[in-house]
């Protein structure tokens, strides 16, 4: 990713010819934005397309979680133990009882519907995942562009933080940090708190990733000939940074931020599955998977619901940030 | 009587438990390869009773394990399954019976002739050692040889982790210093215990202990020879004088027992001594070694903790004569600490016991077989005056489900009609407290009561559950927790719990912070008590004041699934083990 996309709204740069090869074919060469051209590359690629419904699918269950459960399953923290067998606490009936009314089974032991635990482990998976890949990019892009584009001290020591960070070991500190923060702050208690700090922490330590490669970019942007012509016509800083830069740094970050999600969200499990995650009863992939630990020979659906779930969800997510990359930069693989 | 010894032995067990959870794998099929159940004498034939009784000298006996022993070294060791073990080479003066069930929990002598002369005042035990009780190396075991024995204890700086239950009842302003400080030629400065003659030892107790007996049959009462003693490292080979000795060790790995050719048959009324050769062997993975068992590649699981949902699955649906269904001893229970509010008041409390769902919590236990019967108050079976069927809350009637309308209407008189929030303090390496978490979660919820549940750092519970300051700070109104005693009495089960004088800073175990002097006069008044039945019955009277006060919701009494291989002969569970076989007489075909 050493080449710039050239902004076709920054006057100077003139759209590159390479880019317009692939539609049209008649008439005259239009001149089409960036946005634009890299979309017609994505339709043209099935697999990310399908990775980018899938996680659109994800989103939409996400979000009406409580509706899809209330037709399609039972509320997310019901017993039913009458669906347990008593002597062994595994689900009655076959592949960990799958029936017309619990979709995907029960839970053993307590019988809760995993259909509406894996919906709604959704809602964690994803906010997680996004949010916290939010706070990332934000921070990283700022302190990254600042280090790129100012150089000097400012550089030396936000690339040393950047480099301490990527050096700290990153789940033990919030495996520690959680067992120490109160049960309630920022006005929120429980699983609240959980997720929020677990937000918090998580894009904290991801924008170091981030940071570096905008700092990266940001270094030889600024020495182009584009910047170097409206550095000579007077812009101020502040132009440079947001006009002429920025926009160019945009393919980076978002081919960046869709493969962090997935990795974020593998994080979330992590944690839940080491029981530092959001508390119970709230429902978390991988939660689900460390109770599955218990049973895994004895009721093998019970881990395998979850796991397939997280599986789906992390291989179209980076399916889709593979395909966004792609599609956004001429020069790669492709 | 320390807390902290005990909590240490329950935090050892539980490591035993958490080794078993980490590694949860399986135990498929296992084909039943000479296994078959024609031969296993049946499901619960060795429960409380002897099966396959023999008398069948020769073979080896295979033990497996998924924990090793804290330490073998008598005076060091406390997991259960060690003391249980340490009978092969090592005796006491007194011991528990060789029999299976709850005559087990009687004591018998062993180096002793006979049981203690008791001076009127019950303040002086003595004894006569038997004639031909000899070490491996053919010298005779003297009374000094016990006395250095017991002596050890007080060497807490070297000999640290056994049970200090003699030290505290025999020296208990702690005025010797243990026999590597001894001034003494002998090195047995200890004047509470004195030695006449070879064959005679003295206790004086400075105070009477209806319980002193029970404390010298634990195996930290066994002999030393002080030439043999090898410090901190006599746990790797100790000097053996019952029926065999260490052939070789390596910690967490193997570990095997050969005959010991000085020690007479003669000598000996409790140990039968029937193979040739003992081993254990130490493996991490609890499914796995289900699945060895299962195939009949090893007797019995040492540790004896019960077997994982897979082996269980297979063991009662393919095998279900080689398995048995003991009580640990242990209670599972949640208590309400007094000093989180609103569990200041009796109401409150009492909305809990009647407000849970206790089925749903055995359920999340593991059901009826592997989690245990449905608890009904606080004195576990193994413990005299105990009596199951005390239930002065109703908590099993109806199947054990919740009586929302009673919680309801206690809930009132508290004066939280609509109920509360607290928090549930769960350990976070122990899978089966969080599911009980969770079913309790789910059925107070209904009486308008919205448990957090928090899962603090199971390794940490001396410093997190055991420290009422950080309880009331985080606002632990609900505590998980399980207890089973050291020795069947009420002195060694409940004292650490319910006594004023527990309540510590650090490392306490009177979670519900109960400070009743009418409770603290009654366990003065029993551990006087010298006739067992009186003292039983005095223990079932402490037993019911706190259940009265409401302090405590029993969840289970608990129960476990053990395998016993079709080839072991003399197989009984014992009260006196915690429901562990008596390893002492076990033989193979």
């Amino acid at each position: 990713m050493t080449a710039p996309l050239h902004d076709t709204s920054a006057e100077t740069a003139p759209v590159d010819p390479a880019l317009g090869d692939g539609a049209g074919g008649g008439k005259s060469i239009e001149g089409r934005s960036l946005g634009r051209i890299a979309w017609n590359r994505l339709k043209r690629d099935k697999v990310a397309l399908t990775g980018g419904c899938v996680v659109l699918l994800l989103i939409v269950v996400a979000v009406f979680a409580p509706l899809i459960v209330s037709v399609l399953g039972h509320p997310p923290d019901k017993h039913h133990e009458e669906l347990i067998d008593p002597l062994f606490q595994t689900p009655k009936g076959a592949l960990g009882g799958i029936s017309g009314d619990h979709l995907l089974g029960v839970e053993p032991g307590n019988g809760r519907d995993l259909f509406s635990r894996i919906v709604y482990g959704a809602r964690v998976s994803l906010l997680v995942g996004f949010l916290s890949a939010m706070v990332a990019v934000v921070v990283g892009t700022v302190l990254g562009a600042l280090a790129g584009y100012f150089g000097g001290w400012l550089d030396a020591a936000i690339s040393r933080v950047m480099d301490m960070l990527l050096a700290f070991p990153q789940l033990l500190f919030i495996i520690s940090l959680i067992s120490v923060v109160p049960n309630s702050m920022f006005g929120l208690t429980g699983t609240g708190v959980r997720l929020t700090v677990m937000i918090l922490v998580i894009g904290f330590f991801g924008w170091p990733y981030i940071g570096r490669i905008v700092r990266g970019q940001t270094l030889s942007l600024r020495e182009r000939e584009y910047v170097e012509a409206a550095r000579s016509l007077g812009a101020g800083r502040r132009y440079i940074l947001f006009k002429e830069l920025l926009p160019n740094l945009i393919a980076p970050i978002t081919v960046y931020t869709t493969l962090m999600i997935p990795t974020n969200i593998l994080t979330e499990a992590a944690l839940s599955f080491l029981g530092v995650g959001v508390k119970p009863p709230t429902a978390s992939w991988g939660q689900m998977l460390s109770q599955a630990t218990r049973y895994y020979e004895a009721d093998p659906m019970f881990m395998v619901v979850p796991g397939v779930a997280i599986f789906i969800t992390v291989l179209s997510f980076n399916l889709f940030g593979d395909g966004v990359r792609d599609a956004l930069d001429p020069k790669g693989s492709r | 009587m320390t807390t902290q010894r005990s909590s240490r032995r329950r935090i050892a067990a539980s490591a035993v438990a958490v080794a078993a959870l980490l590694v949860t794998a399986g135990c498929g099929g296992g084909g039943s390869d000479g296994e078959g159940d024609g031969k296993a004498p049946g499901f619960n034939a060795a429960n409380g009773k002897t099966a396959n009784a023999s008398d069948k000298k020769g073979g080896t006996l295979k033990f497996i394990g998924t924990q090793d022993a804290d330490s073998w070294d008598t005076t060091r060791g406390y997991y259960g399954f060690a003391w249980d073990f340490m009978r092969y080479y090592s005796r006491t003066l007194i011991t528990s019976k060789p029999v299976a069930g709850k005559e087990s929990s009687e004591l018998v002598p062993d180096l002793a002739k006979a049981k203690a002369k008791i001076s009127d005042d019950g303040k002086t035990y003595s004894y006569e050692l038997r004639d031909g009780i000899t070490w491996e190396d053919g010298k005779p075991v003297t009374s000094k040889d016990i006395k250095y024995g017991i002596e050890r204890q007080w060497a807490q700086d070297v000999l640290s982790g056994g049970p200090i239950y003699l030290k505290d009842t025999l020296d208990p302003d702690g005025k010797y210093k243990g026999p590597y400080k001894d001034k003494s030629k002998d090195k047995l400065g200890l004047e509470a215990i004195e030695t006449p003659s070879d064959t005679e030892i003295v206790f004086k107790l400075p105070k009477r202990n209806g319980d002193f007996e029970q404390m010298l049959a634990m195996p930290s009462a066994s002999p030393v020879r002080q030439d043999k003693d090898t410090k901190s490292k006599y746990g790797l080979k100790p000097f053996s004088n019952g029926p065999y000795k260490f052939e070789s060790y390596t910690p967490n790995k193997k570990l095997s027992l050969v005959r010991n050719p000085e020690w007479k048959k003669s000598s000996d009324n409790i140990r039968k001594a029937l193979p040739d050769k003992i081993t254990l062997t130490l493996i991490t993975n609890s499914d796995e070694m289900d699945k060895r068992l299962i195939n009949g590649d090893y007797d019995l699981d040492i540790n004896a903790t019960g077997m994982e949902a897979a082996g269980r699955q297979t063991a009662l649906k393919e095998h279900k004569g080689n398995i048995d269904n003991p009580s640990t001893g242990y209670i599972r229970y949640a208590v309400f600490p007094q000093t989180v509010k609103p569990f200041d008041n009796i109401h409150c409390r009492k909305a809990m016991i009647y407000g849970s769902d206790h089925k749903s919590i055995q359920n999340a236990r593991g059901g009826p077989l592997a989690g245990g019967d449905i608890g009904t108050n606080m004195l576990p079976k193994l413990v005299p005056g105990s009596d199951l069927s005390f239930d002065p809350y109703g908590i099993a009637k109806n199947d054990g489900k919740a009586d929302v309308a009673k919680a309801k209407a206690e809930l009132k008189k508290c004066g939280k009609p609509n109920g509360f929030k607290t928090t549930i303090a769960v350990r976070n390496n122990k899978q089966v407290e969080i599911a009980s978490a969770e079913a309790m979660q789910a059925s107070l919820k209904k009486i308008g009561i919205e448990a957090e549940v928090d899962e603090y750092d199971g390794a940490q519970t001396t410093g997190i559950i055991g420290n009422p300051e950080y309880v009331k700070k985080k606002n632990y109104g609900i505590i998980i927790m399980g207890w089973g005693p050291d020795f069947p009495s009420g002195q060694g089960y409940g004292m650490p719990l319910w006594h004023s004088k527990y309540i510590l800073d650090n490392g306490n175990n009177n979670y519900a912070m109960i400070d009743d002097k009418k409770i603290d006069g009654m366990f003065a008044d029993a551990i006087a008590e010298l006739d067992k039945k009186k003292a039983a019955e005095k223990y079932a009277a402490i037993n019911a004041e706190v259940m009265k006060g409401a302090y405590y919701l029993p969840f289970t009494f608990e129960k476990n699934i053990i395998w016993r291989s079709s080839r072991l002969t003399n197989v009984g569970t014992t009260d006196a083990f915690s429901g562990r076989y008596d390893y002492a007489v076990l033989g193979v075909k």
